[in-house]
């Protein structure tokens, strides 16, 4: 399927689950879907760095954290729109996913997953100790009941969830653009075989540094609706845990190596842990997900999509 | 203008017996990561289990926590043992460490992490003993015992591990590994064995490390993170795999930090490691000492 | 008097104390056909490693087509025209074979030229090299289908998709039956006959004295011989420490 047609399928896509939703005349799915987006849109922006190239990243919450701080700084400063509000933070995070990549691709993979680590410590010791954007008391942010868009007015959590749905599309079709592209292919070798990747002329930190940002720079667009979302960010939030695990947990249980299992683990962890977090507790919810991660990791490396290949496959060769 | 003498040289005392400290948490590390090539970012959470299960043995019992510690040693080496058997399954076997063998590691992480939470919950726990509080005193400055304590037993347990390293056969055959797979090999030792041996040793000293934790500070489940950046901070500054420079790495790193800590706040702690980690990584790879 | 087309300088190269590469002097004129041999551990590998830029020399210079080698990533320099394959073979294993000749194509020789190949004229090329070394009924199949002499032969198929104007086949033969080894010297031959410089490093001495123009001995770091094959065989150093 052609790059452009797979365009219009996924917003139509979209669009059907735009009426789903409209259907459903509940508010509370809105809230929900909106979560479970956001992750769709973490899962894939991981997934290009650490399904395609092969370097982990475990700082997600960092740059989906600069994305959500950039916001508030605006906020505070000058009311922008919020869509505005996403490009500036991907603009922001994607700057300093490049200058992390700068400073420690060139090194192994190990020494790149450790520093990632490190640079989310930093990011939230400094913004604890920034007071304009509320420091480790938090920041609140007011946002209207309902707003205009095109001429009708909607509930302003159905704003967001557009929003969020439109990210998610373009960070699918990003995602698959890539794979198959020259560049794609380039990452792959670079999971592959970087010494021989570099023996067969490809320039790979060059890659690196592109996939650094591109997921970066992604992950921060995801960020920077949050704080309208959530109405109160504080850092411990924020930086949270649960989404360093999860930009981690769903590539790999669902399957690193197409766009496709990213979006899969998204939608079905995501969905389980709203559930679970509504009906049990939401420490609980991140223990399943830390095991079905360790695992998957176990037992099935290359997730639920590898699985379904292995299906199709030894049905192939019967 | 009246400088601070004295509370900058209590801030670089303080500072030298808190590196005491981080060498006996961050000796498992040079050995996992340094010789083994292991990246076991869960070595922190092991070493928070450790404070834990001090805390309930010593608030049970009433036993002293660095003896309730050294009880532990074969306990935690046989966790050791057993973590790197599935690590070995899993992953080195199959060639998949890179990607996998980090998720891995950071799932256990994770899961040692929110399983102390639904156990223990986000209070603080802080062990009881009788040398927890008073301090040896020489003219202005201040050696608290549970600062002197677990710094002192910690170079003992580092000169203790040199010794091994280059005495005995095992030992020795740990470090080659670390050089050499094949030619171990060909020296009929096992390598999969003596790497086996290596890792338990080196979660063994959480046990220790975990200890000397619950001693100097209360503990929460969250505290293990805090490690992991100055746990490769020092591994890194020191040099993989050198012994002697896990001592250079976290004295300084010690000292550091508790000078940002006396003059700047304790809420600047934390980036001190990390920021050190980021910029050895990025200007000076192969640490102070390099190899 | 041509001018080499690679100039190796007094290239050093150390591993802690241990000395790996010991002040190294080779030239290669253009379309010559140079064979390097020398016991295991001599250096080879490391020699190839600081030629194409996978390890750093400490001292020393590489001159590759009259410019210097220093600080180019080995990417850069397979751009150049300086292509390799490895000992070990090092295929891309997600990918199939056909497309693991993709890669130098879509990267070196894209850089090289500029303009992008269609994706039409990028299989036919895949293919030409999969014919090349007999492999191209073997396209779609992934690297671990392969037997270990059929990744050789992908190895060696991978460097020449760099379409290179130096190549060095590193132990591309080890394991080839007599006529599979006929072929692979009847193919770099003909590459040779299109003007491709070939360094070719082999233990297989019928191949390396067939094939060599000029013949180059390295022993534990240090170049000993090095002249026409004939009366480098029969130098009493080279006889001690390789042949004998």
């Amino acid at each position: 399927m052609r790059s452009r047609v797979f365009l219009i399928v996924s917003i139509v896509a979209a669009l059907l689950v735009l009426a789903l939703t409209q259907a459903v005349a509940n508010n509370y799915l809105f809230f929900a879907g909106y979560v479970v987006l956001q992750f769709v849109v973490l899962a894939t922006a991981w997934n290009i760095l650490g399904g395609y190239c092969g370097y982990v990243n475990f700082g997600s919450a960092a740059f989906f954290a600069l994305g959500a701080y950039t916001s508030v700084f605006f906020h505070k400063t000058y009311q922008i729109p919020i869509p505005f509000l996403m490009l500036i933070g991907g603009i922001v995070s994607g700057i300093v996913g490049l200058g992390m990549g700068y400073l420690t691709l060139r090194l192994r993979g190990s020494f790149f997953a450790i520093a990632t680590l490190a640079l989310a410590v930093v990011l939230q010791t400094l913004i604890i100790n920034w007071d304009y954007v509320g420091g480790s008391r938090g920041a609140y942010v007011i946002r209207p009941n309902t707003i205009q868009v095109l001429g009708m007015a909607i509930p302003y959590i159905e704003y967001l969830f557009l929003l969020m749905l439109l990210l998610a599309v373009a960070a699918i079709v990003t995602a698959r653009v890539i794979e198959r592209s020259r560049l794609g292919y380039g990452f792959a070798t670079i999971r592959d075989d970087e010494l021989a990747a570099e023996a067969a002329g490809v320039p790979t930190l060059r890659l690196k540094l592109i996939a650094t940002t591109i997921s970066g720079a992604l992950m921060g667009m995801a960020g920077a609706p949050f704080p309208y979302y959530i109405g109160y960010l504080e850092p411990s939030s924020a930086f949270g845990l649960a989404y360093a695990v999860n930009a981690i947990a769903m590539p790999m249980i669902g399957g690193t190596s197409t766009w496709i299992g990213p979006l899969i683990g998204a939608l079905l962890l995501g969905t389980i842990q709203q559930v679970a977090t509504v009906t049990i507790s939401s420490a609980v919810n991140l223990l399943i997900v830390g095991v079905l991660l360790v695992a998957f990791v176990i037992i099935a490396p290359n997730g639920l999509v590898g699985l379904v290949q292995q299906r199709l496959r030894a049905k192939e060769q019967r | 203008m009246d400088f601070p003498i004295e509370l900058l040289i209590n801030a670089i005392i303080a500072g030298i017996l808190l590196g005491g400290f981080y060498i006996a948490v961050t000796v498992g590390i040079s050995i996992s990561f340094g010789m083994l090539d292991i990246v076991n970012i869960a070595h922190p959470a092991f070493i928070i289990l450790g404070s834990y299960l001090v805390y309930i043995v010593n608030s049970t019992f009433g036993i002293d926590p660095v003896l309730v510690g050294i009880l532990m040693l074969p306990v935690f080496y046989v966790l050791g043992a057993a973590v790197y058997q599935v690590y070995y399954l899993s992953f080195e076997k199959r060639g998949q460490e890179a990607l996998r063998g980090l998720a891995f590691f950071f799932g256990i992480l994770f899961i040692t992490e929110v399983g102390l939470i639904l156990v223990f919950g986000v209070d603080y726990r802080y062990a009881e003993a009788p040398y927890i509080g008073p301090a040896l005193r020489f003219a202005f400055v201040d050696l608290p015992y549970r600062m002197l304590i677990p710094c002192v037993i910690s170079l003992l347990l580092l000169a203790a591990l040199q010794l091994y390293f280059s005495r005995t056969f095992i030992g020795r055959a740990i470090k080659a590994v670390s050089q050499d797979q094949q030619a171990l090999a060909l020296m009929a030792a096992n390598p999969i064995k003596i790497k086996r041996i290596a890792f338990g040793i080196s979660i063994a000293t959480a046990a220790l490390a975990g200890a000397f934790l619950v001693i100097i500070q209360p503990v929460e489940p969250s505290v293990g993170r805090e490690y992991i950046g100055r746990v490769f901070a020092i591994c890194v500054l020191g040099g993989l795999g050198s012994l002697p420079g896990t001592v250079v790495g976290a004295m300084l790193l010690g000292v550091v930090e508790s000078i940002t800590a006396t003059f700047y706040g304790p809420s600047w702690a934390p980036a001190v490691a990390f920021g050190f980690l980021l910029l050895t990584l990025a200007f000076r790879p192969a640490g102070l000492l390099g190899r | 008097m041509t001018e080499p087309l690679l100039k190796v300088d007094g290239v050093g190269k150390r591993f802690g104390g241990f000395v790996a590469l010991d002040d190294i002097d080779l030239a290669v004129l253009p379309g010559e056909r140079l064979g390097l041999i020398g016991p295991n551990g001599s250096g080879k590998s490391t020699l190839v490693n600081c030629i194409c830029g996978t390890l750093k020399n400490e001292t020393g210079a590489v001159t590759f087509d009259g410019r210097k080698m220093d600080g180019l990533a080995a990417h850069q320099r397979t751009i150049l025209g300086l292509a390799r394959s490895f000992q070990l073979p090092r295929p891309f294993h997600s990918m199939s074979v056909a497309d693991n000749l993709r890669i130098p194509l879509l990267y070196a020789v894209k850089a090289r030229a500029g303009a992008a190949l269609s994706s039409t004229q990028l299989d036919e090329h895949c293919v030409e090299y999969l014919r090349l070394v007999g492999l191209d009924h073997k396209a779609r199949k992934l690297p671990r289908d392969l037997t270990q002499v059929e990744m050789r032969k992908l190895e060696l198929a991978r460097a020449m998709a760099a379409e290179p104007k130096l190549l060095i086949a590193d132990e591309s033969m080890a394991g080839l039956s007599h006529s599979e080894i006929e072929d692979i010297l009847k193919l770099l031959m003909q590459l040779n006959a299109r003007g491709i410089t070939i360094i070719l490093i082999e233990h297989i001495m019928s191949a390396v004295m067939s094939f060599s123009q000029r013949l180059a001995v390295l022993v534990s770091g240090r170049k000993i011989a090095d002249g026409d094959p004939q009366e480098v065989v029969r130098n009493p150093e080279v006889e001690k420490a390789y042949l004998g």
